[in-house]
């Protein structure tokens, strides 16, 4: 008999015990029991969120691949896959190796489906730097996606971070992959053709990583807990010869279906291949090169261990197959064959050691989970801001801004991360979005990471749509149309009913954001459980989104260029406090509501600057996020020129903290030449979009009204000192 | 002009190096796996950067061992011209073809990003289409890069002009700010900085493209 104690270690509850014997019709054994628990664990098998995600909209300018692995859209010949993962609670207990195999997971995902890797990108969120524990896991992640990112060859071009207290405790690590391949080289995830072998190619197996998927990413974090041992080792070096060998194999042509070993090992890259080909699999473990000696069946089922792939091969191809992972220095065995019976058979030491039906395993059951209004958003929605005063001394809270870790220049840390290898790099780090080329063609490819959780916290459903609205934004100031999205939803609890409701309320968002600005999500990640003993994470659905420049050669940056110059803000600066980095920062309040988002404005305004580069007509462009219209404008003069800034649509009319430092949405400060600046407004015009000259690019200042008067430099090494 | 490129397991350069000679230089190139044993019909190897062997020894110190490290070392001493790049640097250190050794940069970080450096020798055949004292602005991307070798050594290093590329500020601690050096005949070059990141203007510099014209010229007069 399976004692409780023993189905609830593997992270399965009453009722999921109760179904896995229904199906099994009788008591299972312990690897089945094992592989039931890493398939059914929520980050395997969605079982608390795929009700709701299944909704995404899957239309877009371009056609949209959603792959079993990770998804993207064709554009002419060429096809872009990219995905965003988490790698939160092995982070925050092993921040290199948490946030190493994070990179690594997400880029096998990535070239299992034939596309080279080309670029990552990566979303981070820690807790204040104050507590010297988040500063050892800043050092630690950026250490790990250096240590794994840069030896693999595939530059770290972009991404985020932020700082909360809310992320003390569960500081969340998202990766975001690119690649890209011809549409015709794409690979599947199945298996097919009955006898077809199917083979075990990368790097050996051990016990590191057990339990990684249920037992530490499906739960939250409690005192004095130690999970250390399910943490997963990287290899970036067998990794990079595992990227190679693979596309090498997959340009044979005998290939039919291939999967990442990620999470839930052999187990989930069994299940789901054979489940995705409708068929069964016999797999003998006794084949499968081990790192240690004495493992149990269950122990080889459920491994994380890094840099592996599952390979069904046609039929006397095997032999090619192994040849290229030997040049490699790489396992490629044949540990099984494909079926007709869709069971998956496991077979160790003489013995079945699992027999089970392919898609029960696969697919895990399905909960539909309460929700419930948390109590805290009536209170902080209707917040007086009448009770906030007004300071004095604008030019320090500009300072202080700007040396706030989440506004603060992040070069300590893109520096550490190869940014230019393969030599497609053609915006640098720092702007509004990366900007990569795509060798012999005329279109570039943007990319970029958003999510302000702040709004999520404070407004599910309209924060969703922020960070959806201003991915697009950031990419459309690049010179790029937006194209796709992958997200990361990062979110606590789904068991506890509040949580929930911010899970809803943000993919509702995202969904309805998506299907208005017609970008389809293509792939994406669903990670819980972030909590901690001090509560819940903000609710964070990081977006990645990617966008295409119809003409590489027109990219655009964020920094005034010219003398003499005109300043033009495109969009409207309204009386909004609410979830401002200012509010927090110098009031050390979080409440109010998320900045209003009126989704029509929104595209409006992403047409009109879209357009505007097209034609040429302007020399900067940068969108207004954290720290306002204040924070904006300093970051356009940190290269060497300043800024007078006269007339600011709004001044006398709202509060003056809310003019420099409010965060409202759709507001974009774009410099032109004087002779362009009248066509400008004509474009404005014709979008309907609120367009003001607002002053002159020019001098070493950045003055704005009469209320900020810094030197540019001095503002600039305020804001370059404040992470090393 | 015949160019190859030798690729380790962990070489992750040699497709941006390759690209640059094939579609920039315009100039035929292969690549050369580096358990081949012959190094036939070339006028020029690079050896790009990486992390080959992963770099899990010392930087270059396995890559050293590889079979066509024999036949690179026949070529450079027959005069042959021989480029190693970022961990191509380190590998030409271990295999005694340049003298020095690498350390890991002083702030122990890998530190990426564009650098100002200065042309001290344009006397080499990489480096004769730049003005000497030229200021260039070529990207570095590495962890050990803090070039060092003893009093005796450099001194040597500066009485026979083996200093070809210095740093304007030097970033990694690297003696004498030294960026790239040649051997003693001049057909050796190591840099640190990678020049195929900064061939065309959609980089944002040109200024690495003159070490590859360099080549060309010398060769075609």
């Amino acid at each position: 008999m399976i004692k409780p104690e023993v189905y609830q270690a593997l992270g399965l509850n009453d009722q999921e015990y109760g179904k896995i014997e229904q199906i099994m019709g009788r008591e299972p054994s312990s690897t089945e029991l094992a592989m039931f628990s890493v398939e059914w664990s929520e980050h395997c098998g969605y079982p608390r969120s795929r009700a709701l995600i299944k909704n995404f909209p899957k239309d877009g300018k371009y056609p949209a691949m959603v792959g079993e692995d990770s998804g993207g859209i064709i554009v002419d010949d060429l096809a872009i896959i990219f995905k965003m993962e988490s790698h939160n609670h092995p982070s925050q207990v092993e921040p290199k190796q948490g946030a190493a195999t994070g990179v690594g997971g997400i880029i096998r995902d990535i070239f299992t489906a034939g596309a080279r890797p080309i670029a990552s990108l990566d979303s981070l969120r820690f807790g204040p730097l104050t507590d010297p524990y988040n500063r050892y896991l800043l050092k630690g992640v950026v250490d790990g996606i250096a240590f794994y990112g840069n030896c693999l060859g595939v530059p770290t071009v972009g991404g985020e971070i932020y700082f909360d207290e809310s992320y003390s405790g569960n500081c969340l690590v998202n990766a975001m992959s690119i690649g890209v391949c011809h549409k015709d080289k794409l690979a599947r995830a199945k298996a097919v053709g009955i006898g077809n072998p199917i083979m075990y190619v990368g790097s050996s197996t051990g016990r590191d990583g057990i339990g990684g998927c249920s037992v530490l990413a499906s739960h939250e974090f409690s005192e004095g807990e130690e999970k250390r041992p399910t943490v997963q080792i990287g290899d970036p070096f067998t990794e990079k010869c595992l990227i190679e060998a693979t596309l090498e194999m997959l340009d044979t042509g005998y290939v039919l279906g291939i999967k990442d070993m990620g999470a839930a090992g052999l187990t989930c890259s069994s299940a789901e291949m054979a489940d995705a080909g409708e068929v069964g699999m016999e797999i003998d473990l006794d084949k499968v090169p081990l790192r240690e000696t004495g493992m149990e069946a269950y122990e080889i089922m459920m491994s994380e261990s890094q840099e592996r792939m599952l390979v069904c091969v046609k039929k006397g191809k095997e032999k090619a197959v192994e040849d290229i992972f030997k040049k490699w220095d790489l396992h490629g065995v044949v540990i099984g064959h494909v079926t007709d019976d869709k069971k998956l058979r496991v077979k160790y030491q003489g013995k079945v050691v699992a027999d089970i039906n392919t898609e029960a395993l696969a697919k895990a059951p399905i909960y539909h989970m309460p929700d419930e209004k948390p109590a805290y958003l009536d209170e902080l929605q209707g917040f007086d801001f009448n009770s906030i005063p007004v300071p004095k001394d604008f030019n320090n809270v500009l300072l202080k801004l700007l040396a706030s870790p989440t506004i603060a220049s992040k070069a300590w840390v893109y520096e550490q991360y190869d940014h230019m290898v393969q030599v497609n790099t053609c915006v640098l780090p720092g702007s509004d979005a990366a900007v990569l080329r795509l060798k012999g063609r005329k279109i570039g490819l943007a990319a970029t990471t958003d999510c302000n959780s702040r709004y999520c916290y404070l407004n599910p459903y309209v924060g969703a749509q922020i960070a959806v609205a201003e991915a697009a934004r950031n990419l459309v100031c690049s010179g790029a149309e937006p194209a796709a999205v992958t997200d990361c939803l990062n979110f606590g609890n789904p068991e506890k009913p509040d949580r929930y409701y911010a899970f809803k309320n943000c993919v509702n968002g995202i969904i309805d954001a998506c299907k208005f600005f017609g970008t389809p999500v293509v792939s994406g990640n669903v990670s819980f459980y972030n909590e901690s003993p001090q509560g819940a994470i903000n609710p964070t659905p990081s977006i990645g989104m990617i966008g295409i420049l119809p003409d590489i050669d027109k990219r655009m940056t964020q920094s005034f260029k010219n003398e003499g110059d005109i300043i033009i803000l495109l969009g409207e600066n309204k009386n909004e406090l609410g979830g401002s980095e200012y509010l927090k920062v110098i009031h050390d309040k979080v409440a109010g509501n998320s900045p209003a988002l009126d989704l029509a404005t929104e595209k409006a305004l992403q047409k009109t600057v879209f357009e505007a580069i097209q034609a040429g007509l302007i020399n900067s462009a940068h969108d207004c996020s954290e720290g306002g219209l204040a924070v904006a404008l300093a970051e356009c003069c940190f290269p060497g020129l300043g800024a007078q800034i006269t007339c600011l649509p709004g001044s006398g009319e709202i509060r003056n903290d809310s003019l420099l430092f409010g965060e409202s949405q759709t507001r974009v400060i774009v410099s032109c030449s004087p002779q362009n600046a009248d066509k400008l407004e004509k474009l404005a015009k014709q979008n309907k979009v609120s367009f003001a000259k607002i002053g002159k690019v020019g001098g070493t200042k950045l003055m704005i009204e009469d209320l900020v008067d810094l030197p540019a430099q001095k503002a600039k090494q305020v804001w370059q000192s404040a992470i090393d | 002009m015949k160019f190859g490129v030798i690729v380790f397991p962990g070489s992750n350069c040699d497709h941006d190096c390759f690209h640059v000679i094939d579609k920039v230089l315009k100039q035929p190139v292969k690549y050369i796996w580096h358990k081949e044993t012959k190094l036939k019909d070339f006028d020029c190897i690079i050896i790009p950067g990486g992390f080959s062997y992963g770099d899990y020894l010392r930087c270059g110190a396995i890559a050293r061992f590889s079979p066509i490290m024999e036949e690179v070392i026949k070529f450079a001493n027959a005069g042959g011209l021989v480029i190693g790049i970022c961990n191509g640097f380190q590998v030409l250190l271990e295999a005694g073809l340049l003298p020095g050794a690498m350390l890991r940069n002083k702030n122990l970080h890998f530190i990426c990003k564009f650098v100002e450096l200065k042309v001290e020798n344009t006397d080499t055949p990489f480096s004769s289409g730049y003005n000497k004292g030229q200021i260039v602005r070529i990207p570095i991307a590495h962890n050990e890069g803090n070039y060092y070798i003893d009093a005796a050594g450099l001194e040597k290093l500066q009485a026979n002009n083996q200093i070809v590329f210095r740093y304007v500020d030097n970033p990694n601690g690297a003696v004498d700010d030294i960026a790239g050096i040649v051997n003693e005949k001049g057909n050796v070059l190591g840099m640190m900085p990678h020049p195929e990141r900064a061939s065309e203007d959609e980089l944002t510099s040109k200024d690495g493209l003159v070490v590859w014209e360099s080549i060309l010229k010398g060769f075609s007069k």
